[in-house]
């Protein structure tokens, strides 16, 4: 064996990835050259430098704490509780949920990868300051703020009467659309409303998933797809409610 | 994902150098992981996060991910033989974990990437293979590549070191 081959040989030889054939060789090149051999000899002990403890990064405690708060039920929102923490505390519990998914078969239909993504959005929301880029609570403050930065106005309604204040809006993105989302509350719960124009037009239809529960539904033209993690009942009546007062108008 | 959390997290810090960024890096990456994870088929899931972490944080961090232009020309121009070799080697060299630090994170992503992979998260060449999307003889020689030049960073720093104590 050759020195140059060897240079490269020998990390592999240290990190046992060499065939037993290469590995003989090895042997036998590092016992006839010193130059190799004190090469390893320092390869060797750099390995074992490496392996100290003080080099590796835990996970801070509170990232940790973020990720493993327990069930989708646990993280109640408490007054002064920072969003962030909210957040986490769910997507810990989707995660959790999430190992039980390998079992399922993949019915991967772009429809799931929507609803994924609705979820992860609405995650995504509760973090940090990411909830609302325009704060309020009237539909005459919060419609005419989407104006120039979609190219479409979206349905904006004050629902507080039936129990869901309207607490702003934000522009999110959903299958590669720009989306108008709403954002109500239900007591401490959070819901997200997304719009956004389409061309087809689909029947209502309710996903859960993980505790929370995703309903989309299209009308005149416009997608809209709903989620939060309130119950599945309540989340019906807001939809009901959003509807009805469109007939109404 | 969670028992993981602290594999992601290492990768992460590694690659950011500081606790913010790294954090958010593991944020982003394990929602990315979620969204996902319909793609997950099966295999080791802690491969699987590790490659997600590394790719969040290169885009986060607008780098390529795989070769960079001067990396390569780099890895042109620097063979894995040290063009000058001394009779210095580490045996005499006090290997501690702040000298060991610092010569770690004067060394490229892609190096520093391979050598915390392979050392500190004790992946084989085939894992290291799976998260970087490299071929196995790549992975190779770029951890042969990594380790040669951690080795003279520590080497040179050391005689820093000693020239300024005299």
């Amino acid at each position: 064996m050759m020195c140059e081959d060897a240079r490269l040989l020998l990390h592999a030889y240290l990190d046992d990835e060499l065939d037993a054939a290469q590995s003989a060789s090895m042997v036998a090149h590092l016992r006839s050259c010193a130059g190799c051999a004190a090469s390893y000899g320092d390869q060797t002990r750099l390995r074992k430098a490496l392996a100290q403890p003080g080099l590796y990064r835990k996970a801070p405690d509170a990232l940790r704490r973020q990720w493993t708060a327990a069930t989708p039920a646990a993280p109640r929102a408490r007054p002064g509780m920072p969003g962030w923490a909210m957040a986490a505390g769910f997507a810990a519990a989707f995660l959790l949920a999430g190992v039980l998914w390998i079992g399922q078969s993949h019915t991967s239909a772009s429809s799931d990868l929507l609803v994924s993504e609705a979820i992860s959005g609405h995650l995504r929301s509760l973090q940090g300051t990411h909830l609302m880029d325009v704060v309020s609570t009237d539909q005459h403050t919060v419609k005419p703020w989407f104006e120039g930065k979609l190219d479409f106005s979206p349905r904006v309604k004050e629902l507080g009467g039936e129990g869901f204040p309207l607490a702003g809006g934000r522009l999110d993105a959903i299958d590669g659309h720009s989306v108008a989302a709403l954002i109500y509350r239900r007591r401490l719960h959070v819901i997200n409303l997304y719009q956004w124009p389409a061309q087809t037009e689909s029947v209502q239809q309710t996903t859960q998933r993980n505790g929370y529960t995703v309903i989309r539904w299209s009308d005149n033209g416009m997608r809209f797809l709903v989620v939060s993690d309130v119950n599945p009942a309540e989340l019906k009546q807001f939809v009901l409610a959003f509807q009805n007062e469109e007939v109404m108008r | 994902m969670l028992p993981y959390l602290d594999a992601a997290y290492n990768l992460a810090h590694w690659l950011s150098h500081n606790q913010a960024d790294a954090q958010d890096v593991v944020q982003e990456a394990l929602l990315r992981a979620l969204r996902y994870f319909d793609s997950f088929r099966g295999g080791d899931a802690r491969v699987w996060l590790l490659a997600i972490v590394r790719n969040t944080f290169y885009t986060l961090h607008n780098r390529h991910a795989s070769d960079h232009l001067h990396d390569s020309i780099d890895e042109e121009a620097h063979p894995i033989a040290d063009e000058h070799p001394s009779p210095e080697t580490l045996a005499l060299l006090a290997v501690d974990v702040g000298s060991l630090q610092s010569a770690l994170q004067r060394l490229s992503h892609p190096l520093r990437e391979v050598i915390v992979l392979r050392e500190l998260e004790e992946c084989s060449y085939k894992e290291i293979a799976t998260v970087t999307g490299q071929k196995i003889g790549t992975v190779m020689s770029r951890l042969a590549r990594a380790r040669e030049r951690l080795k003279s960073e520590l080497i040179h720093h050391s005689k820093e070191v000693r020239r300024h104590d005299v």
